[in-house]
């Protein structure tokens, strides 16, 4: 290339490696932990407290994601999410609360390109590619199993 | 006249008349918020879409700048204008309701000093008298074609840049028609540098070395150095980025901290504001130097300065395909007439 740059490519991204500040890893590995674990309790608790007024644990778990979908959406809305998001990172990524910020967080995006192109076409921007893989390999791990019980 | 490798000097050193900012509510509360024209308070700007709001805010800049040049539409040549989205849509609608002819750009945040130097060229070469170079971003419009969704819940790398909410308008004009004494001398068209990053999150390290070839060659063709000018504004490196550029120079045994600002760094404040590394965006230097750069000129605090608007050419689609990010930076010489 003709230039009057005395830096090689390799040289460059030494240098910007040297000087780009970082990411506060231990912070947010603490607050990731920290706030991540406060939602799960969260899960449980809910969970717990439906077993508790006699409902089966099957459709306490049900109920128990449900909850807290709606608790993920809900915040959402409210631009709450994303302030959380900002402080825990994979922490409120992670659990199904996050899941649900991932396609509430496109839908009130592209609700200005209208109902059919803006919300349908754009909702799962974020989670789409967790489905498909999600679903992927649920279905070969279900195959496998399948094979193995039957095999021994 | 061309002189040198890639510099054009202009003998009939256009004027830059006027100019006009509008800002979004961000921009406001930071340091140089006395010196903007005019802001919005809410970020919809009183309309349904985020390009809508983009749209108005640089039609209202643009028609600002007409009301306080004390011209009519009639008299101006051209409009230069230019944005983030894609195929331009916020200039293209901006400018629907004006009677002038338009000239759409793209050089991403370097799409401002590109319009005035194309101003400059074509009023040096008398075939315009009154020319608009404009430019305009949207921290939303922009966040949601580049980025994820605003409400998502993540974490910004902290070389990341926040686009700014801004506009900003300038009034070239032929120094027989208009004259205020502050001319632009001289223009360096730059050349695109690719330097290997692939960090959509680190912007201001991919352009740096493009506003560094820019700025060394302009300095070599017009025999200047850099003491000649009170200060090189770059736009927008943010701070990460004008590190790079620090060391850039510093690497050829040249000192330019004392010499440099960057528009990005200089609009918010980085420690109270959370911009991360600051800001970027084509309305950043636009609106930064239609306010304050330009009210320094005026008040003569600063006589001699290069303006480097720096530009990423890269699509969310180019980094998807694993492409590095091409940079580019284009230089103008605004001189006060002594």
């Amino acid at each position: 290339m003709n230039t009057n740059l005395n830096i090689s490519n390799s040289e460059y991204d030494d240098l910007i490696s040297k000087k780009a500040q970082k990411s506060p890893m231990l912070r947010n590995i603490f607050f990731a932990f920290v706030i991540g674990g406060l939602i799960c309790m969260l899960g449980q608790f809910i969970n717990d407290t439906l077993q508790n007024y006699g409902i089966s644990k099957d459709d306490a778990s049900i109920y128990t994601s449900i909850s807290l979908i709606f608790i993920g959406a809900f915040l959402t809305s409210i631009n709450l999410y994303s302030r959380l998001g900002k402080i825990a990172g994979a922490g409120s990524t992670i659990p199904i609360t996050g899941f649900s910020n991932s396609i509430v967080a496109p839908a009130i995006e592209f609700k200005s390109e209208g109902y059919v192109l803006g919300i349908g076409a754009n909702m799962f921007k974020v989670a789409g590619p967790v489905l498909v893989y999600g679903v992927t390999s649920t279905v070969i791990l279900g195959f496998v199993y399948y094979l193995f019980n039957y095999i021994f | 006249m061309k002189i040198g490798k890639q510099t054009i000097k202009l003998n009939s050193k256009p004027c830059i008349y006027s100019t006009s900012s509008i800002v979004g509510p961000k921009e406001m509360q930071g340091p140089l918020a006395q010196y903007f024209d005019m802001h919005i308070k809410d970020i919809f700007f009183e309309e349904k879409s985020f390009e809508k709001a983009e749209s108005k805010m640089l039609e209202s800049c643009i028609n600002n700048l007409i009301v306080k040049s004390g011209i009519s539409q009639k008299d101006i040549d051209v409009i230069f204008s230019g944005d983030l989205l894609n195929q331009c849509i916020s200039s293209g609608f901006a400018i629907r309701d004006f009677d002038v002819p338009f000239l759409g750009l793209y050089g991403a945040c370097s799409t401002f000093c590109e319009g005035l130097l194309l101003s400059s060229l074509l009023i040096e070469g008398n075939t315009a008298n009154q020319v608009i170079a404009s430019a305009s971003s949207h921290f939303c419009s922009a966040e949601r074609q580049f980025r994820l969704p605003l409400e998502h819940g993540n974490q910004k790398s902290p070389t990341a840049q926040a686009t700014v909410t801004a506009s900003g308008a300038a009034l070239v004009t032929n120094r027989a028609v208009a004259d205020n004494g502050i001319h632009i001398t001289h223009v360096t068209p730059g050349k695109i540098i690719d330097l290997g990053v692939k960090d959509m999150s680190n912007m201001g390290a991919a352009m740096a070395p493009a506003a560094f070839s820019t700025i060394s060659n302009h300095l070599t063709d017009t025999g200047r150095d850099i003491d000649y000018y009170d200060y090189i504004f770059t736009g927008d490196l943010g701070v990460h980025g004008s590190d790079m550029l620090r060391e850039l120079f510093k690497n050829e045994g040249i000192d330019i901290s004392s010499k440099h600002k960057d528009c990005g760094v200089i609009i918010y404040d980085e420690n109270t504001q959370d911009v991360n590394c600051g800001g970027s965006g084509c309305g950043c230097i636009a609106s930064v130097f239609s306010s304050y750069i330009f009210n320094e000129l005026k008040a003569k605090n600063l006589n001699k300065i290069l303006l480097v608007a720096t530009g990423a050419l890269m699509s969310p689609l180019s980094s998807s395909q694993g492409e590095s990010i091409p940079g580019i930076a284009h230089a103008i010489a605004i001189e006060n007439e002594v």
